[in-house]
């Protein structure tokens, strides 16, 4: 073993994975094992496959991916805190031949940016919103979000949401899949290897329906982990997740082709 | 083809949006500009140009909405009064940041709060001292008739486009909802897609291969990097003061008093200056069309050829004298008169206020 160099390894043969073209290479900004870079990854390999690049418009959100236009390699705009459905109506609308789509994380979309979500579902925009659910701001050090689980610990729920109190988690995905204007509603999970291929296939359908010009929202919701604001370990994160987040917010498809499964 | 017509403030407003090659409207309804969207609907501009128009969930998705198609490159507006205009500060402040162009007009109302659906003034500060958060600045055109909304649409997009900055029609319910008589421009063609690739290499339209991508955003956390960026905006700031103050002088070759007013009050400022005239008084009226930027070299000039006191006319207890003080600078009188809350002040009115305020007082 000892005799093998580098130079024998690095070849084109021995090639297994190679980062898409569509990521720069800027390192993420990201905390070790978070969703956040995974759904990224995923995101761009699709439009790559697809060979969407040149006539794709990205929106990052306000939150731990608003940076998400560093890392993204294709043309982007930043919207304010919640108003990236907004944005992204903007662009389609004047547009109609590009795609479009959305990245939020669950306080953007949940909370401040709840009307802009409701109302570019129900009008039907075809677009691509991508979700990500960690149950928490995690930008902002550890805040409860509209998503935060009953007992769940957060900066401002310090003792666990209390319903009474606090009110309860929202489940926006199983909310916009009722409304008329959305043709695929999923929720999938980046954790392990299989949910990666899983989630990869339904942002991939997701992208598909917007080429095809099928009409209304794809809405791929990606429960994810926040394992600094939850403070775990990665892996006590991924844990809790399967544990305590999958209960509440099951894992699958909830619409598919504008029909409810 | 250019074409003579009765028409309200609001309607004037709308179809010049459509002569102007506008690519999209969205907007909110509320009074006194709702005739804007209703106008627009009715015209179907997605037939006569191809133009979108949307009624957006609120004032805050629709100027998110014109962001997102500003980013892409597109000529596109809204309009709101009062209320809805605090609701679109927000944007504002992500459009100045992101150096976006957009046109958006703001049909005043009184307020503070939902306040009264009658003409207001009110809005001055918000209008040209930020409005939203940020060290930013915005073109702001006062129309004073029909004619100028329609106008100032054209006027509006060229230079937004030109500074890649936010321009605010600043009206009021007066001229929103008013009729006169409007010669309409002709129609200008609204940019092909392939125009717009080339005339604006900072829209997002999709990265091209060999190219560089195209971000929007106003985010830089590097606060070295964000104090350069102010920076240049203000010099753009500055570069708009230096080249682009408009007004209009009436009677004031003679004059030995200045009446300041924009918008309806400049209107009723001009009739207050005839009944003065005929009573022998040397009055003058100083129409702002700009009022950002604000035409202070020239007001100050004014004043050190023997101007002996600025009235400063607006429907507000006291906005736009603050600018007429700065720029006079205590080389002259000046004192401020107005009604509000909705109240509109008539001719003899100001007139009285120049006689007690500026002349015996
Ligand atoms: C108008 C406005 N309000 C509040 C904030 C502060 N803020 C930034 S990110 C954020 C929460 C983001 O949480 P989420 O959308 O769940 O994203 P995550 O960081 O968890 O991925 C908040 C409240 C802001 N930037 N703008
Ligand atoms: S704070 Fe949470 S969401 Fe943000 S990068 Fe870290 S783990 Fe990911
Ligand atoms: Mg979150």
């Amino acid at each position: 073993m000892a005799d093998i160099t580098l130079d024998q390894i690095i070849k084109p043969e021995n090639l297994v994975y190679t980062k898409t073209k569509l990521m720069t290479d800027k390192v993420l900004s990201y905390c070790p094992g978070c969703g956040h870079g995974t759904a990224h990854r995923i995101t761009m390999e699709v439009i790559e496959e697809l060979g969407l690049e040149e006539q794709t418009i990205g929106i990052a959100p306000v939150g731990c991916s608003v940076l998400a236009y560093e890392f993204m390699n294709i043309d982007m705009q930043q919207a304010a805190h919640g108003r990236a459905p907004a944005v992204a109506t903007g662009i389609k609308r004047v547009w109609p031949d590009k795609i479009v789509f959305s990245y939020q994380g669950d306080g953007d979309l949940a909370a401040i940016g709840t009307n802009e979500t409701i109302h570019a579902c129900n009008r039907g925009e075809n677009i691509v919103i991508i979700f990500i659910n960690n149950g928490i701001y995690g930008m902002t050090g550890g805040q409860m979000a509209p998503t935060t689980l009953i007992g769940m610990k957060s900066s401002t729920s310090p003792f666990g949401r209390d319903a009474q109190r606090m009110g309860n988690p929202l489940k926006i995905t199983e909310l916009v899949a009722q409304l008329p204007g959305t043709y695929f509603v999923t929720r999938q999970a980046v954790h392990t290897p299989a949910n990666v291929r899983k989630t990869k296939r339904a942002i991939k359908k997701a992208f598909e329906n917007q080429r095809d010009g099928k009409p209304g929202v794809s809405f791929v919701e990606i429960v994810s982990n926040c394992n600094s604001g939850w403070k775990m370990t990665p892996r006590d994160a991924n844990t809790w997740m399967e544990e305590n987040m999958f209960p509440f917010y099951p894992l699958g498809d909830i619409k598919v082709d504008g029909k409810l499964v | 083809m250019s074409e003579l017509k009765l028409m309200k403030g609001n309607e004037a407003l709308a179809e010049a949006a459509i002569r102007a090659g506008a690519d999209a409207y969205f907007g909110y309804p509320i009074t006194p500009q709702s005739e804007v969207i209703e106008y627009l609907m009715a015209e179907k501009p997605h037939e006569r140009t191809g133009m979108v128009v949307l009624q957006a969930e609120s004032e805050i998705a629709a100027i998110n909405m014109v962001y997102g198609a500003a980013g892409a490159g597109k000529k596109v507006m809204t309009s709101s009064s009062s209320p809805g205009i605090s609701l679109k500060q927000e944007g504002i402040s992500y459009i100045a940041g992101a150096e976006l162009p957009c046109l958006y007009a703001n049909v005043v109302r009184g307020g503070p709060g939902l306040g009264t659906i009658q003409p207001s003034q009110a809005d001055y500060f918000q209008s040209t001292k930020g409005g939203g958060h940020g060290d930013y600045r915005q073109i702001v055109l006062a129309p004073a008739s029909v004619q100028e909304m329609a106008d100032f649409v054209k006027d509006g997009f060229e230079l937004a486009f030109k500074y890649r900055i936010p321009v605010l029609i600043l009206s009021d319910g007066v001229i929103g909802q008013m009729m006169e008589k409007v010669e309409l421009f002709d129609p200008i063609p609204r940019l092909t897609d392939a125009e717009i690739n080339e005339k604006y290499p900072w829209a997002t339209t999709g990265k091209k291969s060999g190219t560089e991508r195209r971000i929007i955003t106003s985010l830089d956390l590097d606060s070295h990097k964000m104090e350069e960026h102010n920076h240049k905006l203000q010099a753009k700031y500055k570069e708009i003061t230096e080249k682009e103050v408009r007004y209009e002088l009436i009677d004031c070759d003679d004059a030995e008093y200045v009446i300041v007013a924009y918008g309806s009050s400049a209107r009723i400022a001009q009739k207050a200056v005839r009944l003065a005239r005929a009573k022998g008084i040397k009055v003058g009226l100083f129409r702002l069309i700009t009022l950002f930027p604000f035409p202070s070299v020239k007001m100050h000039e004014m004043c050190g050829k023997g101007i002996k006191g600025f009235l400063a006319v607006e429907m507000s207890s006291g906005q736009m004298v603050e600018d007429v003080r700065l720029a006079v600078n205590g080389c002259s009188k000046v004192a401020h008169f107005g009604r509000y809350g909705g109240i509109v002040h008539t001719p003899e009115e100001v007139l009285e206020a120049l006689e007690q305020k500026i002349i015996g007082g």
